[in-house]
């Protein structure tokens, strides 16, 4: 049994079938990060005045991991239309960069994300706050080491000034009130940053799984079915590109504004 | 089926001739350059002081709409793509700002949202 | 296999063994099958928690007989206590709000959707577009096993310290963060994971139907020559695709608020039990509702849809008449789909939300019953004039047709915001929407069993039993959920652990009267009188397998649509040669033909089609 248009278009519609399911899917993706869109825009209308964090991010990296995914939107794309021509190398060597890109955006998220959870928010017994990256090696049973600087109060925590001197600190335990770092129990805005940066990288790991199976292990099709192949490159590019489309919006409200 | 011709005459789409596909090529590329100036762009726009962070937001919002219609359309295709998509995501908009603008509504006490 | 694409690759044709053909099969029947059977049985749990629920409201602190041991040994004594005499087997409110929670997610997501869309969507679909199978058939394998994940997830958080969630379905935050705290991983985390295997299920599903419908319609299947069943499975499909996700996001929130002490849904200085809860605050328990009841109401119309699409099919097969303006109910149906996703907030009047948005969501919710009810009219008016065949599915669907009625009319007062005033959270809406989904969905699901069972085995149920099944049913079920209303309507709250006895009327305190609260005894015993009522379905269900009545035909029914143009059951592949269609869905007693149907696939000619359909020739 074979199921019809599951490589050629069908007349009416001019789609093959993977090609509205993967639309049909987007759509459906669309109402989830739309609705962690929403969830975002409501705790910052909600976050009290001036307590909404700006600049907590790196943006160079931030920048970076943009650059990098839509560098690797233009190789899927320009795999899929080397693919169209034939040109089965030259598929290969642009879909290879893909899977690299998508690497390194990976690594790179992860440094971020260990950059935040080794970043500590000290609230001293007597009212100061320090701010900085945990020091491990000069971290003891009874000290805390910090690299980092003393915001003058809550509020000068949520937009540090660029460029703030940063010093090395130590606190004795016994003065610390309360310590935590810039995991998502933070508060609402590292909470939100975490479900949508991570939620968004589980999808570049997705799509580079996918992109890296059709590249490799699924490769002969291309052999005995060409027509099916490039619809599998076309399908999953198109999956790709929502992931950089994605990223294209969380790149600003997270990081810039 | 013989390897050789499959690939010299793998199918186009219709009016897809390899000189056009060529000409794509070129496009995608120019948007892929476009894309990273708009990237830039909106950080050196960010940077900014408009002295109102609203005009910051709207500004960003406005480069990062205009790449990913960069993107949607010509990575994706959308700009000639078939009926039946275009009235998915049609719908799937709509359905989207519903979500996104009554929800605000119905936390915005008085006819103001602040923006912090 | 005569096709462009290159066969190297397609397994050599071999009998499939037991695994393959029902286990991991790929074939729409069989997921359709598996779906159902798998429906059936938690639609059967989700009943017997509510028999155990009712004896507690009908008789508060009195033992569950019977059963009451058996739960007590299962479940401990956290949940199971004791009488003042020291008997065992008291339901405890713990064990009465997981039960509770418990029978509403069961009910919705693991019962009513599955059968509606999972099994009668499956099965019925490609066939009656005329398909060889659904578009992506590995998908749908895999959506019927995140089903069962899902479901076995569910069932298993009964059995884990602190018991099954206990935040009611609607999982309202920060209820459903601070119940049970001292236990994490609880019984909620266990409702979150299983709700994410059940969502993806869905969508994985929604994606391959509206796939398949739009795709693989047979030859000559237009759009407006499709059997409306099939264009309520698209517009539920739809609604899954795009109403879900912001759930799947929503529960991820909140498994963030549980596990990782996050404050998505937490506001600051949140108290309780009069302590101040350690959390970072800021969050807004309003936004959980949003995200819930934007999937939530959507929801309701695919527990509705698919059973209005049985309904019609079987009203115009016994009718022997075209149904009455086919046209506008597909319209209707399509604007049903669309105005369900604006209308969500109509669960929220009492949230403070303020009177502008509510008046926004009371427009468009009066503007979503017009549809409603054109098509319910529809429906009715197709029934004049016909000479009917009053067989047992047919039975079933005239019962659902004022059954429904009942209960979207009685939404009209949910929906405006001043009369929402006095009737939110009482036994008035839960007698409304039961009216919805007990007697109007589930006897839409009966009418699609008894009348979709020939093709499927071969054989007839029980005409007579099936009557019976019928008769009892309709009865007890108006009897159990008639009363709620009035309940309601006086005040008695839903979630009540002891049947609003706390609320009772006393000397000098005014409160719900004597009578309100007694009617709990007789809905309780019209609850077990209804499940009883099932016997007779279940015995013959299972008996008309190998000792129904044999069908004589392929098409016992004389059927117009496609599904009845097949094989009994249905082959692999389904139909024996590509179909052909060249008429609308309901052709029956087209004047000058020689039967009063004529099939979809039959062509235009008066002369017999020469590939012959054995019941003309
Ligand atoms: C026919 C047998 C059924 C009976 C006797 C029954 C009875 C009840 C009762 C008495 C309640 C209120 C419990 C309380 O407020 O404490 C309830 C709640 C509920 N029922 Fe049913 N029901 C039945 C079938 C269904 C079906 C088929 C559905 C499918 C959608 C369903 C969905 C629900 C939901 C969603 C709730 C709300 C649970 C909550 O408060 O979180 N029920 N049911
Ligand atoms: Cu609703």
């Amino acid at each position: 049994m074979e199921i019809p248009y599951s490589v050629k278009p069908r007349p009416d519609t001019g789609l093959y079938n993977a090609k509205v399911g993967i639309w049909l899917f987007l759509a459906s993706e669309v109402m989830l990060f739309g609705a962690l869109f929403c969830s975002y825009i409501l705790l910052r209308v909600n976050a009290p005045d001036g307590m909404w964090p700006h600049h907590w991010l790196n943006i160079w990296l931030g920048m970076t991991n943009t650059i990098v995914l839509i560098f690797s939107s233009v190789t899927v794309v320009l795999s899929w239309a080397s693919l169209k021509m034939g040109q089965f190398k030259r598929y290969k060597l642009y879909q290879g960069v893909t899977i690299l890109c998508a690497l390194t955006f990976l690594c790179i998220k992860s440094y971020e994300y260990h950059d935040k959870f080794i970043h500590y928010e000290v609230i001293l017994t007597d009212g100061r706050i320090a701010d900085g990256h945990i020091e491990k090696g000069q971290t003891t049973a009874d000290t805390v080491a910090l690299l980092g600087w003393w915001p003058k109060d809550e509020a000068a925590l949520m937009d540090p000034p660029m460029g703030h001197p940063v010093e090395k600190i130590e606190i004795p335990r016994k003065q610390i009130k309360t310590m935590e770092n810039y995991g998502p129990w933070h508060n609402t805005y590292t909470a939100i940053y975490f479900v949508l940066t991570g939620l968004h990288a589980l999808h570049v790991l997705a799509g580079a799984i996918v992109i890296f199976a059709i590249w490799g292990p699924l490769a002969k099709v291309w052999e005995q079915d060409p027509e099916r192949y490039i619809n599998r490159v076309e399908v999953s590019g198109l999956f790709w590109h929502f992931v950089d489309l994605v990223w294209i919006f969380l790149f600003p409200v997270l990081y810039l504004l | 089926m013989s390897h050789s011709t499959q690939s010299a005459t793998v199918p186009h789409p219709a009016g897809h001739s390899t000189e056009e596909i060529r000409r794509d090529m070129r496009r995608y590329l120019i948007i892929g350059v476009a894309l990273m100036i708009g990237t830039g762009m909106t950080v050196w726009a960010s940077l900014i002081d408009f002295g109102s962070r609203e005009i910051n937001i709207v500004a960003a919002l406005i480069i990062a709409s205009a790449k990913g219609f960069l993107v949607a359309g010509f990575f994706m295709h959308l700009i000639s793509e078939k009926k039946m998509i275009y009235a998915v995501l049609a719908c799937t908009g709509f359905f989207f700002l519903a979500l996104m603008y009554l929800t605000l509504l119905s936390m915005a006490h008085g006819s103001v949202i602040q923006i912090r | 296999m005569e096709s462009t694409t290159h066969d190297a690759h397609a397994p050599p044709h071999q009998e499939p063994g037991f695994w393959q053909k029902y286990i991991f099969s790929t074939d729409h029947k069989v997921i359709g099958l598996q779906y159902g059977i798998t429906g059936l049985m938690f639609l059967f749990m989700g009943f017997c928690l509510m028999t155990m629920m009712r004896w507690q409201l009908a008789y508060p602190g009195h033992p569950i007989p019977i059963v009451g041991k058996l739960l007590f040994r299962v479940l401990g004594e956290d949940m199971v206590g004791k009488d003042a005499a020291g008997h065992v087997g008291v339901m405890m409110p713990g064990l009465y709000n997981s039960f509770g929670a418990m029978h509403g997610t069961i009910m919705v997501f693991l019962a009513i959707v599955p059968l509606a869309f999972g099994a009668f969507g499956n099965f019925v679909t490609p066939l009656q577009i005329g398909a060889p199978d659904m578009a992506f058939p590995r998908v749908n394998m895999v959506s019927y096993q995140f089903y069962f994940m899902g479901g076995i997830i569910m069932l298993a958080s009964f059995f884990i310290p602190g018991g099954a969630a206990q935040s009611g379905w609607t999982s309202y935050s920060p209820l459903a963060t601070v119940a049970d705290m001292g236990t994490r991983p609880n019984g909620q985390t266990f409702w979150i994971i299983g709700m994410v295997f059940l969502i993806s299920s869905s969508l994985l599903g929604a994606v391959n139907f509206i796939t398949t419908i739009i795709q693989m319609r047979a030859e000559g299947l237009t759009w407006m020559r499709l059997p409306f069943f099939v264009w309520a499975q698209f517009v539920t499909g739809f609604l899954l695709l795009l109403a879900f996700p912001p759930l799947e996001a929503a529960a991820v929130l909140q498994l963030g608020d549980n596990l990782l002490h996050t404050s998505f849904f937490l506001p600051t200085g949140l108290v309780v039990s009069g302590q101040h809860l350690h959390v970072s605050g800021g969050g807004s328990p309003l936004l959980w509702q949003h995200l819930f009841w934007f999937l939530g109401h959507p929801e309701v119309y695919v527990l509705i849809l698919p059973g209005m699409g049985i309904v019609t099919e079987i009203i115009a097969c016994n009718t022997r008449k075209p149904i009455w303006g086919y046209r506008s109910m597909v319209y209707s149906v399509l604007t049903i789909g669309f105005l369900s996703f604006i209308v969500w907030a109509h669960h929220m009047y009492l949230t403070g939300m303020g009177t502008r948005i509510a008046t926004f969501f009371q427009t468009t919710t009066m503007m979503i019953s017009i549809p409603s009810v054109i098509i319910l009219t529809s429906l009715f008016i197709s029934l004049w004039g016909a000479s009917m065949r009053f067989n047992t599915p047919m039975l079933f669907a005239l019962g659902f047709l004022p059954m429904f009625g009942i209960g979207g009319l009685t939404g009209l007062p949910l929906g405006f915001n001043a009369s929402d005033i006095h009737l939110h959270d009482t036994y008035y809406v839960i007698a409304h929407f039961h009216y919805v989904v007990a007697p109007g969905t589930i006897f839409a699901l009966f009418a699609g069993i008894y009348y979709w069972y020939p093709k499927v085995t071969g054989r007839f149920m029980n005409e007579f039993w099936g009557r019976v099944h019928f008769a009892l049913s309709f009865i007890f079920m108006n009897l159990v959920f008639m009363p709620m209303f009035i309940q309601g309507m006086a005040g008695l709250s839903r979630r009540m652990y002891d049947g609003g006895a706390t609320y009772a009327a006393q000397d000098g305190v005014v409160g719900l009267s004597k009578q309100v609260i007694g009617l709990n005894i007789p809905i309780s015993h019209a609850v077990w009188a209804l499940g009883l009522a099932q016997l007779p379905f279940v015995i013959n269900f299972f008996w008309s397998i190998r000792r129904g009545k044999k069908i004589t035909s392929d098409n016992p029914w004389q059927a117009t649509t496609l599904e009845w143009q097949t094989p009994t059951p249905p082959p692999h592949g389904n139909f024996e040669k590509p179909v052909e269609v060249f008429r609308g869905p309901y052709e029956y007693s087209v004047p000058g033909h020689a039967t009063d149907f004529t099939p979809q696939n039959e062509p235009p000619t008066a002369a017999p089609a020469p590939h012959g359909n054995p019941l003309l020739s």
